[in-house]
């Protein structure tokens, strides 16, 4: 057990390492330079004012050392959570402006993620079960999994926020309001999440949904299942063995999917400009703010690799085949 | 009279048609008797045993009837069918080794299974029934993937026997296994026979020689019909029919160190069962054949439990 975790462990933290060394290297590797650009658009005029400013940038991002130092602070600045100061937002740090995005994109993406796949599999085994929903569900979710996120969210935006005016279609909450923990204010936010919310659920949902559906048909030719049906096991022991077993390799779909997720919930925010990370991508690209894309991409790769490792804590827990994997490994 | 088979036809549809794969066939187990089945691959070993238990979505009941314990079994019927599963007839699949579910302990497997089935856990009789086939009571807390093949065999034919049917139907359940191991899991059938855990068996194996061990009786079909059915001893000694005869010759010494040779070496294959030809079925391979064979041979009893379905005995 405990080497399977290490095992692991050890392949996150590989991956963390190269995605560091990869984001450290973008804007030092870039064609043009980052620092001269900045400079050339806060419009200094006075040549001491710009000479100034440039000694400001190149300190920052040490430029002037050579290059196995400057690696070496990036990561000393990075584990201690310092991710530097916003260009566009400047004087904020990197850090405040993420954090204050965050929530945003964790409310649109977990709820959107789970909940379709929670649901998707429960329709997926339903379809299996039933001729007539087979007939509807397969279609409507090769429809579902095979439309863009952007499409579906520009249907839906202009469907249900513009023709039918139920849903506003852009920003996190309304411009007059100022944030509080007022009724009024979460409901207004409760308002603006739910097309961005229901786009993200709508795509991910058919494609979990066949996925069980084809699983659970799989699982109820399997040999075990004939064997039950054999001793007279009615089909309802059956069927609830075989959703279980299928839902194995949902899970693993899971954490194959999430980067495929996370990607879409970005478009999905700069669709509805929902001001989660997403759109703090494209703020940060438009602004040349390459502190704030750096310390995004960050926080995004941490959240895909812990998301990753929860999912393969939970496979450990619900099949005993890994574990007895596991055991195999250790003897 | 345990089971009575009678005028059996059950055929397989397919998008060219119906395989008939058996096409009458008549035969009666004893009370206690273990019936080996034996035949070349495709003569419809597997499903005979199936029509006994559960006929699969492509097979078709065609007609006659299956007896069992003076009861008709509703064979064509799957609902009315599962009253006696389990309970009056059961199997020890071909396919032991995956016939576990892999993600349940076998003991909540057992259990959730019996409580399905409206029976309660006899914790006690398990665990006596699992020493008997020389399996620790610690399986019950393991997974599928933590057994043996042998090892998971041995659970299926105790978890197939639990309520103690009066058939069960063991489906070339030593194929798998290595030779020593073969023996010891017939020695166990025959052991649950003599315990009384089932009351009669039929046995289906390509092995004639190890079926030669454990049966009292052995019938051996040719392309869906059945061809001759004796007592071992006769049919290893005595075979009428000339299929019977190539089979038993290619087979040296019967008990002896042959034991685990198979049927093979008899020239040509079986007749298609998707339209097969009138007459007798193995008139093509058979060296005594005639004209008169080109009319199907009935069963004939030639001595007293000895049956041949052939024109020249
Ligand atoms: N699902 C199926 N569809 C069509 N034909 C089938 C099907 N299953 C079996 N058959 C045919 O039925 C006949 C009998 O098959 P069966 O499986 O009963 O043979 P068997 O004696 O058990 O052979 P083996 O020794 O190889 O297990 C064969 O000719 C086979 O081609
Ligand atoms: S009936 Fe004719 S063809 Fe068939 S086994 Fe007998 S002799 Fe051979
Ligand atoms: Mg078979």
């Amino acid at each position: 057990m405990r080497r399977y975790f290490g095992r692991k462990l050890l392949v996150y933290a590989l991956t963390f390492v190269v995605a560091v060394t990869v984001n450290w290297m973008i804007p030092r590797f870039m064609p043009g330079d980052p620092v001269a650009g900045m400079v050339a658009r806060a419009g200094v005029s006075q040549p001491a004012a710009a000479e100034a400013m440039r000694a400001y940038y190149t300190n920052l991002f040490g430029l002037d050392r050579p290059l196995w130092q400057q690696y070496a602070s990036f990561w000393g600045t990075l584990l201690r959570g310092d991710f530097g100061i916003s260009i566009w937002l400047f004087p904020t740090p990197v850090s405040t402006v993420i954090l204050r995005a965050v929530p945003y994109t964790l409310a649109l993406m977990v709820p959107a993620v789970l909940l379709s796949w929670v649901a998707g599999n429960r329709l997926g085994a339903f379809a299996a079960r039933r001729r007539l929903l087979d007939n509807t569900v397969l279609p409507l979710g090769y429809v579902l999994t095979a439309t863009p996120y952007m499409w579906l969210a520009v249907i839906l935006a202009w469907g249900l926020g513009v023709v039918a005016g139920w849903f506003p279609v852009a920003g996190g909450y309304s411009f007059s309001l100022q944030p509080s923990l007022t009724a009024g204010f979460l409901l207004d936010l409760l308002h603006h999440w739910v097309l961005p919310f229901l786009s993200l659920f709508l795509v991910a949902l058919g494609g979990w949904a066949i996925g069980m559906r084809n699983m659970i048909i799989y699982e109820l030719e399997s040999d075990y299942a004939s064997y039950l049906a054999a001793l007279g096991a009615p089909a309802r022991l059956i069927r609830r063995y075989a959703f279980r077993n299928a839902l194995l390799p949902q899970i693993t779909g899971l954490a194959l999917q999430l980067g495929v997720l996370v990607a879409g919930a970005l478009v999905t925010e700069i669709v509805f400009s929902y001001p989660g990370l997403g759109s703090l991508i494209l703020k940060a690209i438009q602004n040349q703010d390459f502190f704030l894309l750096q310390g995004t991409f960050m926080f995004i790769v941490i959240g895909v690799l812990v998301a990753n490792f929860v999912i393969d804590l939970v496979y450990v827990v619900v099949d005993p085949r890994t574990r007895a994997g596991m055991a195999g490994a250790r003897g | 009279m345990s089971l009575t088979v009678t005028d059996l036809r059950v055929s397989y549809q397919t998008l060219r048609g119906e395989v008939r794969a058996l096409d009458g066939v008549s035969f009666t187990v004893a009370d206690g008797e273990i019936l080996g089945l034996a035949g070349e691959s495709g003569c419809g070993k597997t499903t005979l045993g199936k029509s006994l238990i559960r006929l699969d979505g492509r097979m078709r009941h065609a007609g006659g009837t299956v007896e069992l314990d003076g009861r008709e079994l509703p064979i064509g019927d799957d609902r009315a069918m599962n009253a006696f599963r389990f309970r009056e007839v059961s199997l020890v699949p071909q396919y032991s080794m995956s016939a576990l579910n892999p993600t349940r302990r076998i003991g909540r497997m057992v259990a959730e299974l019996l409580r399905s089935r409206g029976e309660t856990l006899d914790r006690a009789k398990l665990e006596t029934r699992l020493g008997q086939v020389g399996l620790p009571r610690e399986v019950l807390d393991r997974y599928p993937i933590e057994l043996s093949g042998g090892m998971k065999q041995r659970v299926v034919m105790v978890v197939s026997t639990l309520l103690d049917p009066s058939l069960l139907i063991a489906d070339e359940i030593t194929s798998a296994l290595d030779v020593s191991t073969q023996q010891a899991v017939a020695r166990a059938l025959a052991g649950f026979r003599d315990a009384g855990h089932v009351r009669s068996m039929v046995f289906i194996t390509h092995d004639l020689a190890l079926t030669a061990r454990i049966a009292d009786t052995i019938m051996v079909m040719y392309a869906g019909m059945l061809a001759e059915k004796a007592p071992a001893k006769t049919m290893v000694e005595q075979p009428r029919h000339p299929y019977t005869r190539m089979l038993v010759d290619a087979l040296p010494e019967v008990g002896a160190r042959h034991a685990g040779r198979r049927l093979t070496g008899i020239a040509g294959s079986p007749p298609a069962l998707l339209d097969p030809p009138p007459g007798c079925r193995f008139r093509e391979r058979c060296p005594l054949a005639d004209d008169g064979c080109a009319e199907r041979p009935p069963v004939t009893e030639v001595a007293p439990g000895h049956h041949v379905a052939c024109w020249k005995v």
